[in-house]
């Protein structure tokens, strides 16, 4: 391979700098802002700050419902990437086997993907409406009185199907590529040697899309922490009360509606480190078990 | 992290261009809809009804987003000449000495001469200093009032309520009748809230939070208040009261449908309510208790003031002072009023909708007015807490709690108390 040269040696930095500008001003510089001004109890409009230490992160972690927001988004999460990741990997298996309108089949699964999150929650906040949501009175059916914005069981169990609903597009394109790039030789001589479908797909398909699996796995998480905002935001209908939010939306509640800029700021930083240690883990002991080749 | 990335971002688009020789002067606003619309339509006005000065108004979302869009904005000293601040938001604006200028002292700087009682006594001491000095001056203001049913009422063979006594008298006849007796859709501003005001029984020490931040507490565990909640509570058990969540219009709609005999909703809801109501419907005030001592004065103004913001050149200031001028005129209240909902907030404007006729067409509409006129209380002027708009956060997580049984009203109320008075403590620290 003929290798590129550069004729100066600061030229290749100075192709590198709109970059590192635009990570340095929307990244760096905003979040060393946030570590600063977790410290600080701060008027909003800058009159007036006190240093605090760690006072804004003690009283974070010493609240109860603070904590109880981290559980809710712990199991939250675990819940959406769980349901939206083995859904769409069901169903590309399932397009994959397809021949006859395949891409039909194809394109209205993904078409759900190019709704945006405020939208999906708005079409979810009308299915689980109180009054008039279809899935209300279906659950009634079953005799579940379902109270969405009342209680807080029901509200996360319609948070999680549109939330699931929302990213399982996205999982199925992944997955149908990543089924389509196995090689035909590779699933012909597994037929030879295994009749078992099920087996198949354990012992060779699934390892060979291990890589597109973990990919999805850190998107999901990701998605599911951060991404769900805006689906938060209408299913609470701006209110959230005594309903299930996640830790993003509380920053946004304490920080952009309360005007606590210290407070928010320590959540923003507890957040930051709450997904720094979720990457170390995934890259140190997940990718371990992939094998990309 | 992202605030100040936005922040920035709503900073730079904005620019005030100035292709007029007039002097140019800025409005940030958080109302959208026909409100947005209204507030365009008093600016076309004020332009021509004059030419040194030209008022483009923005909208900024909602309240809290144009709030924050106003602070990002100060604070990178690219802030509007006018600022609409909500109520919940009043301690956070007011308390920030030096971000704006006194309307009080902006209009007489201005050469206008300024009377406070001119305005209706609910509007008065809301967004004003503890001498009552108006710091923000009242724009859009409305009231929680009492619609009703008269269907229901009629099927059950009872008068409306004035105080919760008759309410707790009328509510099994009205059950029976086959209706609910009653749905509110804001237990904090209606409330808790408008408890204290209409009870007249002190909210928060230092004079409501009016005097000082400091040491500023919640009185919310007031036996009256709890004992409000325990009757809803109970009712709500009866089958008395129904609650539908936080949401505003979750608990409009079975009123809307005709299925609720009484409903408590904002003085503004009638205009939208004669679109989507499926019966005739009227109004009256805000219960009371009239076991209370002392109760049934005016509530407070829910709603928003307008804010002079500091930093600004001494002629643009006269134009702002020119544009509050021009908003409480007569004529233009009354056009508000009418065109909004929202109540007329001088007298003059008040007395000139009434001279028309306005309210017997809209009986409505006067009714919000005529409670915002009521006697004044010690208590009923309003409340200075800072980070309001989380506390009222706080409420509306116990009270949720309360109906569906993981608390009692009680505990609900202690940990308001407590958890209140750690924001409230916060927020002393910040002015510090």
């Amino acid at each position: 391979m003929k290798r590129v040269q550069f004729s100066s040696p600061t030229l290749p930095y100075l192709f590198l700098l709109p970059q590192m500008a635009v990570i340095f001003i929307f990244f760096y510089w905003p979040s060393v802002q946030a570590v600063k001004s977790s410290f600080f109890l701060e008027d909003p409009f800058g009159f007036g700050s006190s240093f605090v230490g760690f006072d804004n992160y003690k009283g974070i972690l010493e609240s109860a419902e603070y904590r109880s927001i981290a559980g809710f988004t712990a199991i939250f999460t675990a819940l959406v990437t769980f349901f939206s990741l083995s859904l769409g990997l069901l169903l590309a298996v399932k397009a994959d086997a397809v021949i006859r309108g395949s891409s039909a089949y194809k394109t209205v699964l993904i078409s759900v993907y190019a709704i945006a999150p405020p939208v999906a929650g708005l079409i979810g906040m009308m299915f689980f409406d109180q009054h008039m949501g279809p899935f209300v009175r279906f659950a009634a059916l079953f005799g579940w009185d379902m109270k969405i914005g009342l209680n807080y069981f029901d509200t996360a169990f319609a948070m999680v199907v549109v939330s699931v609903w929302k990213q399982i597009p996205y999982n199925f394109i992944f997955f149908l590529s990543g089924l389509q790039g196995i090689p035909v030789s590779v699933r012909e001589a597994a037929a030879l040697d295994c009749r078992s479908g099920f087996r198949r797909f354990w012992t060779v398909i699934l390892p060979l899309l291990a890589p597109t699996a973990f990919f999805l796995f850190v998107i999901n998480v990701t998605y599911s922490l951060f991404d769900t905002f805006g689906i938060v935001d209408v299913m609470v209908k701006d209110k959230a009360a005594n309903n299930p939010i996640t830790l993003v939306y509380k920053v946004y509640m304490d920080g952009f509606r309360g005007n606590d800029l210290g407070g928010s700021s320590a959540q923003s930083v507890i957040l930051m480190i709450v997904v720094f240690v979720l990457t170390v883990f995934q890259f140190r002991f997940l990718e371990r078990r992939v094998h990309y080749n | 992290m992202f605030k100040k990335i936005s922040m920035a971002a709503m900073a730079a688009s904005f620019s005030a261009s100035s292709s007029f020789a007039a002097t140019n002067i800025t409005w940030w606003h958080g109302m959208g809809g026909r409100n947005g619309e209204v507030i365009n339509e008093v600016a076309q006005k004020f332009n021509a009804a004059q030419s040194a000065c030209a008022l483009t108004p923005v909208s900024k979302g909602t309240y809290e987003e144009a709030l924050a869009a106003g602070i990002a904005a100060f604070r990178s000293g690219e802030q509007p000449n006018i600022l609409q601040v909500f109520d919940a938001g009043a301690a956070t604006i007011i308390n920030a000495k030096g971000a704006v200028v006194p309307a009080e002292d902006l209009i007489k700087d201005a050469g206008y001469k300024f009377d406070r009682n001119a305005f209706i006594p609910g509007v008065r001491y809301f967004y004003a200093a503890a001498d009552g000095k108006f710091v923000g001056m009242p724009f859009n203001s409305s009231a929680p009032i009492m619609y009703i049913n008269p269907e229901a009422l009629k099927k059950a063979g009872v008068e409306a309520p004035k105080t919760w006594e008759e309410f707790e008298a009328i509510a099994p006849k009205l059950k029976e009748a086959g209706y609910i007796p009653l749905v509110q859709s804001q237990l904090t501003w209606e409330f808790t809230e408008n408890f204290f005001s209409r009870n007249n029984i002190q909210f928060a020490t230092n004079n409501n939070g009016y005097d000082s931040v400091v040491d500023t507490k919640l009185k919310v565990t007031d036996p009256n208040l709890i004992m409000m909640f325990d009757k809803l509570k109970a009712w709500s058990d009866e089958g008395y009261f129904k609650y539908y969540g936080a949401g505003w219009n979750d608990n409009q709609k079975p009123f809307e449908e005709g299925r609720v005999a009484l409903w408590i909703g904002s003085s503004g809801s009638f205009g939208g309510l004669k679109k989507t109501a499926t019966m005739p419907f009227s109004a009256t005030f805000l219960p009371y208790w009239g076991a209370i001592k002392g109760a049934g004065t005016h509530s407070f103004i829910g709603g928003a003031a307008l804010f002079a913001m500091s930093g600004k050149s001494a002629e643009e200031n006269k134009c702002v002072a020119d544009f509050f001028q021009f908003l409480t005129s007569p004529e233009i209240q009354k056009f508000y009023h009418q065109a909004t909902g929202y109540v007329a907030i001088t007298e003059a404007a008040y007395e000139l909708a009434k001279k028309e006729g306005y309210y017997d067409k809209e009986p409505v509409a006067e009714v919000g007015i005529k409670q915002l006129k009521l006697d004044d209380g010690e208590w009923s002027k309003g409340y200075r807490l800072g980070f309001y708009p989380q506390i009222r956060e706080i409420m509306e997580r116990e009270y949720g709690r309360i109906f569906s049984g993981e608390t009692s009203v009680k505990d609900a109320f202690d940990t308001i108390e407590k958890e209140g008075n750690q924001l409230l403590e916060r927020f002393a620290k910040t002015a510090g």
